[in-house]
């Protein structure tokens, strides 16, 4: 009797104590201080990058007493985003790109922000277009678009001076792309030419290909959107990838690869050229310990009227469960962190010199948010403090400009993606794989989507 | 002829029960039912209730009856991930079932430093799934400086794709799969050989058996519980390998590794936008009862045999 009520005593106490425990992390008290999570930097940068990180979270605290900033390690995957979308474990302001901001607002995901920014002094500057990335059908907006970048052909200067190519004449056709791979391949024995086939960065890259050589995946068609992937500039980039891969054998031995390993291999110098987003620089000198005197950017080699570069940016949301005092909150760190180096002298060169102080990366190639204009202007007052390479990546920008940008496919963009991601891994790993059937799949599967949609 | 029948029920079956201890036992049953409930049995409710559901898990769900069996049935990714499975399986019956056995059999006989050689054959279960697939996906890379095209070079034999050719990349996940899974297995037949009563052996001797005779008419009719216990549950896991096809490959090259745990999780993750739950859980409930239906179907062809 008696070990048989000490332990029903015991039972109930333990059980006691864990409700207690749960009540102890019931919120906070009001005390005037607003507590905002935010996204810091992708899980793997240095610890340099991360203190640069800390050092502005802690001048936007000085400057706004009342808001609290929890940073979150965050990089946007398709799978984790979706996952913590369901969750609800977003933290208050998060980054998207522009191919998922239009459903998110559809879908009720998105903030409306609209007060807050209209609050802004520089809300009426935005390029148009831009700004219709974080606007949903009604004008209201939900978002601020931080940066916009253009795709370009990235090079590994050490590998072509060790191939015997002229690292200040990067190749300008895709003719001259495909010798000087198979250059870099015979005399080095490293990958000539590599391209991203995995977790939808395939069908990305594919899409930059595409509107390089003029061609366009999706084109609209009455109210609804009708899906070519079947088009010549498609099967121009896919032809031309065969020939290096079958008859050059100048791409390597790894296919699969995704944004975050191809970045890997060519920080690794394992890799001669690929083509990527032009802001990838902070992620090859921050996450892959690349060193800034290797790295080349060029412009993409245009063929074929319409050919243009295809563009793409990010913009900062903040989260749909934010309260008025957390929405207003966010705003303020969206403007500070992201918008404030872009037009204001003061915020531009702070930003500038804290991070050259960490070692990373000022002055990476962008596209403008606002305009040409501004962003020259922005770039005039950190000039002393601009540690990226300009020669080195001269010949993107000198170019960029001239460039027609074109926006990414509308409907359905990361299952389009995904299903040339197939297309791609089989033109690389079977070489009687048949182009125009499995392009005609890619048709036919998303236009069913689409369809299903109306 | 009288029977005992028991006339007398106990009146107040509740103070009984407490005084046999009932509540004590409860308290302590509590908190393992509180997990279970929380985590295995309420999602799988969940997920029976979302497989008849249009969901996303962020706007509100819908029911649509058998809308979400009907579209995965539809899929022809769904058909490519069955054969791809069933593949899978098979590969690994043929190759990773019989290896533990044969391991186990011949360190039984030696004579010592038999828990060197156990120990060394359950290292590689010990060493974290995903560590070993990134080991692997290391050794199998397509270059002739890779690891394993520089050992069968040694041989002759060219560099080979590995995982980065449709044909050899399911055969390259099941070598892996079998190197991790194998240790554990060989440590069950181990401890079911010292079962064996060596008369057997020694009678099977007398009769001028073989050692390969010696095993096929003593070892394996001994073993025979063990080995189809162990033989249901390779199929099990085998059907749902996701580790393998999602790290080393994922799904790729061309669809060629998809498998119907990675065809699920492509329903519920891959969209970023999110993703379709009613499809995933559809399949899931599929799978499950696939499963079940077989294992019945197996116990009941196996009552004979086994002991």
């Amino acid at each position: 009797m008696k070990s048989r009520t000490t332990a029903l005593a015991a039972g109930f106490t333990a059980l006691g104590v864990l409700a207690a425990l749960g009540a102890c992390s019931a919120p906070a008290a009001d005390d005037g201080i607003t507590t905002i999570s935010v996204v810091s930097l992708i899980p793997g940068s240095d610890d340099a990058a991360f203190d640069a990180f800390n050092e502005q979270v802690a001048q936007f605290e000085d400057a706004n007493p009342d808001i609290k900033i929890e940073p979150q390690e965050y990089e946007w995957t398709g799978p984790t985003f979706a996952a913590q979308l369901a969750g609800g474990t977003l933290p208050d302001v998060y980054t998207i790109p522009f191919t998922d901001t239009k459903t998110l607002i559809e879908n009720g995901q998105l903030a409306d922000i609209t007060a807050e920014v209209e609050k802004l002094d520089y809300a009426d500057r935005f390029n148009p277009n831009v700004l219709a990335q974080a606007q949903g059908s009604d004008g209201q907006i939900h978002g601020l678009p931080t940066a916009a970048y253009g795709n370009g052909l990235q090079y590994n200067r050490a590998i072509f001076e060790a191939a015997g190519l002229d690292p200040d004449s990067p190749p300008t056709t895709w003719e001259e792309v495909r010798d000087a791979a198979k250059t870099i391949s015979d005399t080095t024995g490293l990958t000539g030419y590599a391209t991203m086939a995995a977790s939808n960065t395939g069908g990305w890259q594919l899409a930059v290909a595409t509107y390089a050589r003029g061609g366009r995946l999706e084109v609209p068609d009455g109210d609804s959107v009708r899906v070519t992937a079947d088009n010549d500039g498609t099967k121009d980039a896919l032809e031309f990838l065969k020939a290096l891969r079958w008859e050059d054998n100048s791409m390597g031995a790894d296919f699969l690869l995704d944004w975050g390993t191809i970045n890997q291999a060519f920080g690794a110098g394992q890799i001669g050229m690929y083509t990527s987003g032009s802001d990838i620089f902070t992620n090859l000198v921050q996450s892959q310990a690349m060193d800034p005197a290797d790295y080349g950017l060029a412009s993409l080699p245009l063929e074929g009227s319409d050919a243009g570069v295809l563009a793409g940016g990010t913009v900062a949301s903040v989260n749909i469960k934010a309260t008025e005092a957390e929405k207003a909150a966010a705003v303020r760190w969206i403007d500070f962190y992201y918008m404030q180096k872009l037009i204001d002298q003061d915020a531009a060169v702070l930003d500038a010199k804290t991070l050259a102080e960490s070692d990373q990366p000022v002055g990476v190639p962008a596209l403008p948010i606002f305009d040409e204009a501004t962003l020259e202007e922005s770039r005039q007052w950190i000039s002393e403090y601009i540690n990226v390479p300009q020669e080195q990546v001269s010949f993107f920008l000198d170019n960029i400009f001239d460039q027609p940008t074109i926006a990414e496919p509308v409907a359905h963009t990361q299952d389009l993606y995904a299903a040339l991601d197939i297309v791609i891994q089989a033109v690389l790993t079977d070489p009687d794989a048949d182009v125009d059937a499995l392009l005609e799949q890619v048709n036919v599967d998303i236009q069913a989507l689409i369809d299903a949609d109306q | 002829m009288s029977t005992t029948v028991q006339r007398r029920r106990p009146r107040a079956a509740l103070s009984t029960w407490l005084r046999g201890g009932g509540l004590s036992t409860l308290v302590f049953l509590l908190p393992m039912l509180v997990i279970f409930g929380v985590f295995s049995w309420y999602p799988i409710v969940q997920a029976g209730i979302m497989s008849f559901q249009k969901t996303n898990l962020v706007t509100a769900p819908e029911f649509v009856g058998w809308d979400n069996f009907a579209r995965v049935l539809g899929d022809p990714n769904f058909l490519i991930a069955v054969q791809n499975t069933g593949y899978f399986a098979l590969l690994a019956l043929l190759f990773g079932y019989p290896l533990p056995l044969v391991a186990a059999v011949l360190m039984s006989e030696v004579r010592r430093g038999k828990g060197l050689f156990s120990a060394l054959a359950y290292l590689p279960v010990v060493v974290p799934p995903v560590v070993a697939v990134l080991l692997w996906k290391f050794f199998y890379d397509g270059r002739p400086a890779g690891v394993f095209n520089t050992i069968i070079g040694w041989v002759g034999i060219p560099p080979q794709p590995w995982i980065q050719n449709a044909m050899q990349a399911m055969p390259s996940l099941v070598l892996e799969a079998t190197w991790a899974a194998a240790g554990g297995t060989v440590i069950i037949y181990l401890a079911a050989l010292t079962s064996v009563p060596p008369e057997l052996y020694d009678a099977a001797e007398v009769d001028g058996a073989s050692v390969w005779q010696k095993v096929w008419f003593v070892t394996l009719p001994q073993l025979r519980g063990v080995l189809l216990i162990t033989l249901i549950l390779q199929v099990i896991g085998t059907s749902q390998v996701f580790l393998e096809p999602f790290l080393f490959t994922g799904g790729g090259p061309a669809n060629s590794t998809v498998t119907v745990l990675l065809l699920i999780y492509r329903y519920a993750f891959q969209n970023s936008l999110g993703g379709n739950y009613g499809a995933a859980t559809a399949l899931s409930v599929m799978l499950a009862l696939f499963l079940a239906l077989l294992s019945l179907v197996y116990f009941q062809l196996t009552k004979r045999w086994s002991s």
